[in-house]
């Protein structure tokens, strides 16, 4: 994980470096505010992944279904054998109906703008229905 | 990190156990076990139902370069009109629709998901020996969204007052909703919201599945330069493509709500300056270029992934300079979000030398890429097969556009050159090199994995060089042209400024390119009339996708090589050659390790060797 947090924070400090620049010679609102938003997108999952690798050093810690030594997952580390990732990777679905449904609703929806509000009463139900079909199919199948 | 496991009776849930270390003596290739989706519902029930990232990464294939074929049509319709300089075949009306209705396919709905909607959604999974991406649904429904999207933007041509027609950068105020009235402007926007969400939900699930799905050993250095690539694009996605989703939501407020967010109606001076709430049409052209510009990189780091994994399969050599390739495209994606303006030089609006500076920059990173692009093939074991070609072709084609982009990053360069032909030329043969030669490069390169069987050697030779051919002589002459003088987006012309022969020479390029494609449905129908078996690895490869059987079982694989390096099919394959990890002193094996044999068919000798 600390790969992946130090490629996050680069990036956010980089944009945050060319903000401060930008903004202290151009003064320009739109472009100083996009640019702060790539910074903070950055910094808030950096940071976060960074919180994480920190607190898995020198901790045990619970990972894919097994409680771990102190370190880094399996996936971080060049000398992990295989059989160090035994064990339940996750829950997949194996197919749903439910993305379907949810496409076609938004297709409505988004055509209900164009033609009249009519075509709402086809894509909200639609969205409605996959929203619920999808938490239902979730909550009797694991997580995804 | 908690599991929630599948409880008895959840049907359509599994829960997947990571796939079992390689035998010893492998022969490195196990039986089909059903190709892409065997479980579940089959026929149109399945595609519907699919959440496998295969079927799905398939389908945005197809979709994506059958709108590649329909737009390319657009072009030659174009070409034609612009062989006389006052033609009558398109009204002006049409001439715009076309131009407008052909970038918005080739770049929204064409270049950008056939790379990260369908390659990266096939591959990426397999070279990170992942069962699957990390949210199934969720790369459903963006393939749902990425169609609904694409048959939404098909449907402007079919509504009163046609497509749009204020090309595909939709500047303010052509589209308000006085200058470009009508549905077909609404459609646009809709579509394309439409497809922002799409690419937003696949760019989640690229950097979720390549964060968390990795295999033990599979350390971010080792991964394929590919997945690098895709990850940092679907950084990229993240940063751009809300800002444009966005962007178009304000604009359909503009249209339809009253709002003024891009127009300065009503605004008046207050002290010499206007007031703070006032509307303006360079905030359109800021946001839309803050999403372009990366965008232009969301189109070309893919590809650059893609060759990059072509370049040493085919030279028979590692990659030269893994971790220079991993950070130049992290710098070439950093630096692209710093650019957006460079489009906006002749506004008179933006900051020249910030922007010109930051555009110039790239080509260092860039020179990286290409300097080890070419240090892979030095004194390597070159086989010219069509995946190489293409690459080559890429090398050539994305180096001259990439020299005028750095021409044009020259404000002066740029006042000069401004919607002429020269920029048409110039974007032309980068998009082209990438999106089509590189995009192709990966098609022939990872269609035996995909299906199990081959393309035609010599159907796809004639393909490349009718497309190299045709290449050069369609933008080569709009270079010159364009210096010439004559303007883009014109659907005439004065017939005495010398203009026409240009435009001649330019349209017999692209019909050569057209029928180049021919070869290429050619080539599609004789595999698929005539099969002719591809093995786990034709080709020798080094990535992890080539382990697994072609095409790969449900879930991809049934076991695992030890990951020891950024090559472990290779490793696993040529145990007398195996990669030198970075950073460890020692012979390389870069010139030396070429000579182990070909598993082809699957008919390998690997043994393990798990230590280096």
């Amino acid at each position: 994980m600390r790969i992946e947090s130090l490629f996050l924070i680069f990036l956010g400090a980089f944009f945050g470096v060319v903000g401060l620049v930008y903004w202290f010679w151009g003064y320009d609102d739109g472009g100083g505010v996009m640019l702060l938003g790539a910074t903070l997108l950055g910094f808030l999952p950096g940071l976060y992944y960074f919180f994480w690798h920190r607190r898995f050093q020198g901790h045990a810690y619970f990972y894919w279904g097994k409680v771990r030594a102190a370190g880094d997952r399996p996936s971080d580390r060049e000398d992990a054998e295989l059989a160090d990732g035994a064990g339940v990777v996750d829950s997949f679905p194996g197919s749903s109906i439910w993305p379907f449904v949810m496409g076609m609703g938004a297709f409505m929806t988004v055509l209900a703008l164009v033609f009249g509000t009519w075509l709402l009463f086809f894509g909200m139900p639609l969205i409605i229905t996959a929203l619920t079909g999808v938490t239902a199919e979730s909550r009797r199948g694991g997580t995804v | 990190m908690t599991d929630v496991i599948a409880p008895p009776g959840a049907q359509e849930h599994e829960e997947l156990h990571l796939p079992p270390a390689s035998p010893g003596h492998g022969d490195g290739h196990e039986p089909a076990h059903g190709g892409h989706d065997d479980h579940g519902p089959t026929g149109i029930l399945k595609w519907l139902t699919s959440t496998d990232h295969k079927v799905i990464g398939l389908s945005y294939m197809i979709t994506a370069i059958a709108l590649f074929y329909l737009s390319g049509v657009m072009a030659l319709l174009m070409r034609l009109q612009l062989t006389s300089p006052h033609s009558s075949l398109l009204s002006f009306g049409q001439f715009n629709a076309l131009f407008t209705m052909h970038g918005s396919i080739m770049l929204y709905l064409f270049a950008g998901p056939v790379a990260f909607g369908g390659l990266a959604n096939y591959v990426v999974p397999l070279q990170i020996g992942a069962p699957d991406m990390a949210f199934p649904r969720l790369n459903a429904l963006s393939y749902w969204l990425f169609l609904t999207g694409s048959i939404t933007m098909l449907m402007t041509f079919f509504v009163a007052g046609g497509a749009a027609q204020f090309g595909w950068v939709a500047y303010a105020p052509l589209s308000s909703a006085t200058s470009s009235p009508g549905a077909g402007p609404d459609l646009w926007i809709m579509a394309l919201t439409l497809t922002g969400f799409s690419a937003i939900f696949t760019g989640v699930n690229l950097v979720g599945t390549i964060f968390y799905l990795r295999a033990p050993g599979m350390t971010m250095f080792r991964m394929p330069i590919f997945t690098w690539n895709m990850l940092v694009t679907g950084i990229l996605i993240l940063i751009a493509f809300p800002v444009l989703t966005s962007a178009l939501i304000m604009l359909f407020a503009d249209r339809h709500f009253g709002t003024h967010i891009y127009t300065a109606v009503g605004c008046h001076l207050v002290n010499g300056a206007p007031m703070a709430s006032c509307g303006s049409p360079l905030l359109w052209q800021n946001l839309f270029w803050f999403f372009g510009h990366p965008e232009v990189y969301i189109l070309a780091l893919p590809f650059f992934g893609i060759v990059t994994e072509i370049l040493p399969v085919f030279s028979r050599k590692p990659v030269f300079g893994y971790k220079g390739m991993v950070f130049a495209t992290m710098a070439i994606a950093a630096l692209s979000t710093g650019v957006w303006a460079h489009h906006m030089f002749t506004t008179g609006a933006v900051l020249l030398p910030f922007f010109s500076f930051l555009s110039l920059l790239i080509a260092i990173p860039t020179g990286i890429k290409f300097f080890n692009w070419i240090g892979t093939m030095w004194h390597g074991q070159l086989t010219f097969s069509v995946p190489m070609l293409f690459s080559i072709g890429f090398l050539f084609a994305f180096l001259m556009g990439g020299v005028t982009g750095i021409m044009l990053a020259s404000p002066p360069i740029d006042f000069a050159t401004h919607d002429t032909y020269f920029v048409v030329a110039h974007f032309h043969q980068v998009l082209f090199g990438t999106a089509v030669f590189a995009g192709f490069a990966g098609v022939y390169y990872w269609y035996p994995k995909m299906f199990g069987r081959m393309l035609r050697e010599s159907l796809g030779k004639w393909h490349f060089w009718l497309m190299f051919i045709g290449f050069w002589v369609t933008f080569m002459p709009q270079y010159v042209v364009g210096l010439l003088g004559m303007p883009r987006r014109v659907a005439s012309y004065p017939s005495n400024l010398g203009w026409q022969s240009y435009n001649i020479v330019s349209t017999v390029g692209a019909f050569i390119i057209a029928i180049s494609f021919a070869f290429l449905l050619v080539n599609f129908f004789v595999s698929w009339r005539k099969p002719v078996p591809a093995g786990n690895n034709p080709w020798d490869a080094h990535t992890l996708e080539w382990f697994t059987t072609s095409p790969p079982p449900h879930h991809n694989y049934t076991h695992l090589p030890p990951i020891r390096s950024e090559r472990p099919t290779w490793d696993y394959n040529h145990p007398d050659a195996l990669t030198v990890p970075h950073g460890r002193s020692g012979h390389a094996n870069g010139n030396g390790n070429g000579n182990g044999k070909s598993n082809g068919n699957g008919k390998g000798n690997g043994k393990v060797t798990a230590g280096v």
